[in-house]
């Protein structure tokens, strides 16, 4: 088994933490992973991306060229990545800021408004977790209960408060897709 | 112990902690910037522990030739076009006979280039790098757990025979993360008597790298040469994967043999057998033991992230005894497995062997 995932959005958006907490929780669960961020003259506002690679073998190559997975934060992103999903991958939508369709016929489409769910839960910051729960009920690449102690473990230093608040963010993506 | 995951420059930095390090200067440059960071932290936080954000990567060399001298485990990191500044103090290190090991997180070259991984500053790392007639001791990484244990054993080998040792990784290297595990570094063991702290009532020690007579100066430099031909004998590594049964191999380090390795994976499976040498030491080269491969393998195929580098390395150890191809990818690209297959299968007939592109 190896499931590669490109994690894509604005910067500030929490597209790193979705990967680092991914991978964190996959090596948790025994997989070998590897997390590789695009680096570069990244800026606050402009576009991130990460790409989490998860295997049941060694990992020749963290990059990919075909990713299994494309979780997508806004219009941008999936104008950069939607063509690289592999056919029969999944494309998981923020569809509180993605208002264009998918050009691609060829691959399942979740579309999360997970900004809409994590400003009712109130705090719009979260809509990553929103994200990530709704992925990882898609995919079952680890589950949830190691993703949430990974979680709290990347948090660590951060206030229970906000802990909480992404428990249930978590939960709010993971019951939104039925 | 503890499996964590960690960023490659994060894990370099903590390893050097763990292994005595506390000495860091350098001066900041992307794709490496995480170790000064992780440094100016973590050294806070030991005892004696000393970092310098110094004003140039020239400056950080430097300080890092004054610290080895006073008997600080030292290191300094970069990337390639800092590392070209470092060149004037790593030959001083090395005619001073000072421990110290600088990290160089390739990028793409030549000039300024960009910030994307590269495997250019093969020549560069394994020649010497600087003036003079000298070898720095040369580790290629493959994986986070090879940065923690090579950054280690960098420390050991710098200490055991008194020169610099240069970890020689990628912006990929140190960029991404995966799960690592730190071993238990080994206690320093370096004699008192290299180290500069005063003389006292004793005789004054010199340490130096100006000996103006050329007699005195040639007989330094067979020193320095008689000590590279013991760490040649003694420090070379490598790692094969997957050569018993094959009928071609290719020779490729650091990110380009991960690539290498998912790409044999594919070829495997549509049957052909292609095995790996991975030189773990680029200086000293595995000369000999690619020369016994050479015995049962007749074709191999050197792949690199530059426009052919170590590829000359492998000729001079397979002396013509066997067809040698190369497939390069030069200035910051990073091939997929997919690419180097498909040129694999381009280029391999299992009657006829490699066409070689270069020959």
């Amino acid at each position: 088994m190896m499931v590669k995932t490109i994690f894509s959005g604005f910067g500030g958006q929490g597209v790193l933490m979705m990967g680092y907490t991914l991978a964190h929780g996959a090596m948790s669960a025994g997989y070998q992973v590897t997390y590789l961020p695009a680096y570069g003259a990244e800026v606050r506002g402009g576009t991130a991306n990460c790409t989490v690679a998860v295997s049941d073998d060694e990992i020749a190559s963290p990059i990919a060229s075909k990713p299994d997975n494309i979780v997508v934060l806004n219009t941008p992103s999936l104008y950069s990545f939607q063509n690289r999903v592999a056919p029969e991958g999944a494309l998981f939508l923020n569809s509180s800021i993605v208002a264009v369709k998918p050009s691609r016929h060829d691959v399942r489409i979740f579309k999360i408004p997970s900004s809409e769910i994590a400003e009712q839960l109130g705090n719009p910051r979260t809509a990553n977790t929103v994200m990530m729960g709704a992925f990882l009920k898609v995919t079952g690449l680890v589950p949830s209960d190691i993703y949430l102690s990974s979680m709290e473990t990347v948090m660590g230093s951060k206030k229970k408060s906000v802990i909480e608040i992404n428990r249930k963010a978590f939960a709010a993506g993971y019951e939104f897709l039925k | 112990m503890n499996k964590v995951l960690m960023q490659g420059n994060k894990i370099i930095g903590e390893a050097a902690v763990r292994a005595g390090c506390r000495f860091y200067a350098g001066y900041p440059i992307t794709p490496q910037n995480e170790i000064p960071e992780y440094m100016s932290e973590r050294l806070r936080q030991v005892e004696g522990g000393v970092f310098v954000q110094s004003e140039s990567e020239i400056a950080a060399i430097h300080m890092v030739v004054g610290a080895s001298a006073a008997g600080a485990r030292s290191m300094t990191s970069s990337s390639s076009p800092g590392i070209s500044l470092k060149q004037e103090g790593i030959s001083s290190l090395a005619a001073c006979e000072l421990p110290a090991v600088i990290v160089n997180m390739m990028r793409g070259g030549p000039g300024l280039g960009n910030i994307c991984p590269s495997q250019g500053d093969y020549f560069q790392a394994t020649r010497g790098g600087g003036h003079g007639d000298y070898r720095v001791i040369v580790l290629g990484p493959d994986s986070a757990q090879e940065l923690a244990d090579l950054t280690m054993d960098a420390f050991d080998l710098a200490d055991r025979y008194r020169t610099p040792v240069m970890i020689l990784a990628d912006g990929m290297m140190g960029q991404m993360m995966e799960p690592v595990v730190f071993k238990e570094p080994k206690p320093r063991d370096y004699p008192e008597n290299f180290v500069m702290k005063g003389a006292g009532s004793g005789k004054s020690k010199i340490i130096r790298g100006l000996i103006l007579d050329p007699l005195e100066m040639e007989e330094h430099n067979w020193t320095l040469q008689r000590k590279y031909q013991v760490i040649a004998q003694r420090e070379t590594r490598h790692e094969l994967y997957k050569t018993d049964d094959a009928e071609m191999v290719i020779v490729a380090y650091g990110t380009a043999a991960r690539i290498a390795e998912g790409a044999i994976k594919r070829l495997r499976e549509t049957g052909l057998r292609v095995g790996l040498f991975r030189p773990i030491t680029l200086w000293p080269f595995p000369t000999n033991e690619l020369r016994d491969l050479a015995k049962k393998i007749q074709d191999f195929l050197v792949f690199e992230m530059s426009a052919g580098q170590m590829v000359e390395d492998v000729r001079l150890a397979i002396q013509g005894k066997a067809r040698i191809g190369f497939h390069g990818r030069p200035g910051g690209v990073v091939p997929t497995p997919v690419e180097l297959a498909n040129v694999v299968m381009r280029h391999y007939d299992p009657k006829e062997g490699i066409i070689d592109p270069l020959a």
